[in-house]
């Protein structure tokens, strides 16, 4: 880790298309960037619960429970607003806008500076 | 300028981003890619100077079901078996076994690829298939001995047919000592039990109690034998005259009474291995078998450790006001408790100050033992026992591998 940040060329615009996700090393770390809702996140791939590859894990939207108002369940449903990462080492989630757990916000991804300019996507490191 | 798969120079010069080669991690992801960020636990916690063993690991029998099934020894038996896996469509890798269905929720559908199977590329060798990837994640944990299990046969304990389960359980451990342990001095067993026949128990320690990397024998999944009854004796005597360990390798179940009400497998598997284990060591302590096999290493396998506070608190309260129930006793429970030795994984976390209570309580220091049970979905990394704060060094090294050196005379 340099002791200064450096802005780091990562790809195209298109490396990273909508809803998916670009994985890169820049020196020793390992970067997740993702893009939901046109909008680009990107973070570590360590996770926060034992130090997992996250984000080259499985991406799914987050599942809820359906609750009637008379309080009885009529199952699962996904919440496609909210896409998950979860970790492939043991599957801790984490919402991809937030990189939060989202049963526990102390649980959460080191996030990383990104901002996609004209000519492409840059991190800083 | 796309990141391809070409490295990028940077706009200063100074850094540059290269596209990682595994976006995605999924069934066919070579083992030690998965495992990569561990590698760096090795290096942060100083590890390659430490004597990790690993007491709970498996390996996918699956592969090598018609292996196994060609050791059956009854004919009509191996006939059977083979008869299954040609015609039925789905029982290549599963004819003869107990695979429940749980046991296919535990990727988390999808989330968890390593548990649903490591499908990666070995090269082409002389070497079993399975011992590669056992290699393969040993070198990624930084353990230099493994003690490895059987996946799909530990539910034998709980098969329906208990001539099937005797005649697979020695074909497996025939296949096991014949095909993997020879040829790793590094890779352990402990092997299974037909628990239900003592005889064929006996017959087990008989032929495989001195092959080598065979370091004792376990109780599989198995939850309805009361392990007190007379007919079991003579098994805790031969392993404790041959100094080999008794362990009790907890199954999940979602067909007991208490998990067929639950809707989710997480309350299942919370629950099960748990309680699995909780009434053997009932049985065990309340009948004073420590009393009589004082000399028998016990061992308790993959539940975690949650539970032993529980048993030992719970225990103790009734024992009090019940001494006449267990008349063998001459401590308390606890006091028992605190001389068996268990396995770490799952290890609780989750309350940083109640683990530490706990590792006090079980003398963690000389009893505890790590165990990763990797490539299962809840496995632990050895970095989660070097992590702890509240152990000193030497702490760390026993659970670490120096117990289980003891234990097992390694």
């Amino acid at each position: 880790m340099p002791a200064t940040s450096q802005r780091v060329f990562v790809g195209t615009s298109g490396d990273v298309p909508p809803n998916g996700r670009l994985v890169v090393d820049v020196g020793a770390i390992t970067i997740g960037i993702f893009r939901v809702d046109g909008k680009l996140y990107a973070y570590q791939n360590t996770c926060a619960h034992q130090g997992g590859p996250v984000c080259q894990g499985k991406m799914v939207p987050r599942v809820t429970e359906v609750i009637e108002p008379d309080g009885s369940s009529r199952g699962f449903a996904f919440d496609e607003s909210d896409p998950h990462i979860v970790c492939p080492w043991h599957g801790f989630e984490y919402s991809i806008k937030t990189g939060t757990h989202p049963g526990r916000s102390s649980a959460r991804l080191i996030r990383v500076n990104v901002e996609e300019a004209p000519d492409g996507i840059y991190v800083t490191v | 300028m796309s990141v391809g798969d070409k490295t990028i120079e940077t706009t200063n010069g100074l850094s540059r981003a290269t596209k990682h080669p595994v976006q995605q991690i999924t069934i066919r992801t070579d083992s030690r890619e998965i495992l990569a960020n561990a590698r760096r636990d090795i290096e942060r916690y100083k590890l390659h100077d430490y004597f990790i063993v690993d007491v709970d690991s498996h390996h996918v029998e699956f592969d090598s079901w018609g292996e196994i099934l060609d050791r059956l020894e009854n004919p009509v038996l191996r006939h059977n078996a083979k008869a299954m896996t040609q015609d039925w469509p789905n029982a290549k890798q599963l004819a003869f076994s107990n695979h429940p269905v749980g046991l296919t929720f535990q990727d988390v559908f999808g989330r968890i690829p390593h548990q649903a199977q490591l499908a990666e590329d070995v090269e082409k060798s002389a070497e079993h298939r399975d011992l590669t990837l056992i290699r393969r994640a040993m070198e990624s944990l930084g353990i230099k001995m493994q003690v490895v299990f059987p996946q799909p046969m530990l539910e034998m304990g709980l098969h329906p047919e208990q001539d099937i389960v005797t005649a697979m359980t020695f074909a497996y451990n025939r296949w096991f000592t014949e095909t993997i342990l020879p040829c790793e001095k590094r890779v352990k067993s402990l092997l299974c039990l037909p628990f239900h026949d003592p005889e064929a128990s006996m017959k087990t320690i008989h032929e495989f109690g001195e092959k080598p990397g065979v370091v004792g024998f376990m109780v599989t999944s198995q939850r309805h034998a009361g392990v007190h009854r007379n007919m079991y004796m003579k098994i805790y005597r031969e392993l404790e005259e041959r100094g080999l360990p008794l362990a009790f390798h907890a199954g999940p179940s979602w067909g007991d009474t208490m998990t067929s009400t639950m809707n989710r497998f997480l309350a299942v598997h919370s629950m099960s291995f748990v309680t699995c284990n909780m009434t053997h060591m009932a049985n065990w302590i309340v009948n004073g078998l420590p009393e009589r096999f004082p000399k028998l290493k016990v061992i308790w396998i993959e539940s975690g450790l949650a539970w032993v506070p529980f048993m030992m608190q719970r225990l103790d309260h009734e024992y009090l006001m019940r001494q006449s129930d267990a008349p063998l006793l001459k401590r308390l429970p606890s006091e028992y408790i605190a001389d068996m030795y268990f396995t770490s994984q799952p290890m609780e976390v989750t309350m940083p100050h109640m683990l530490e209570a706990t590792m006090k309580a079980i003398r963690a220091e000389t009893q505890l033992m790590y165990s990763s049970d990797w490539p299962h979905w809840d496995f632990d990394v050895p970095a989660r026992i070097a992590a702890l704060p509240f152990l000193n060094e030497q702490a760390k090294r026993n659970i670490l591998g120096e117990n289980a050196r003891r234990v097992f005379r390694l």
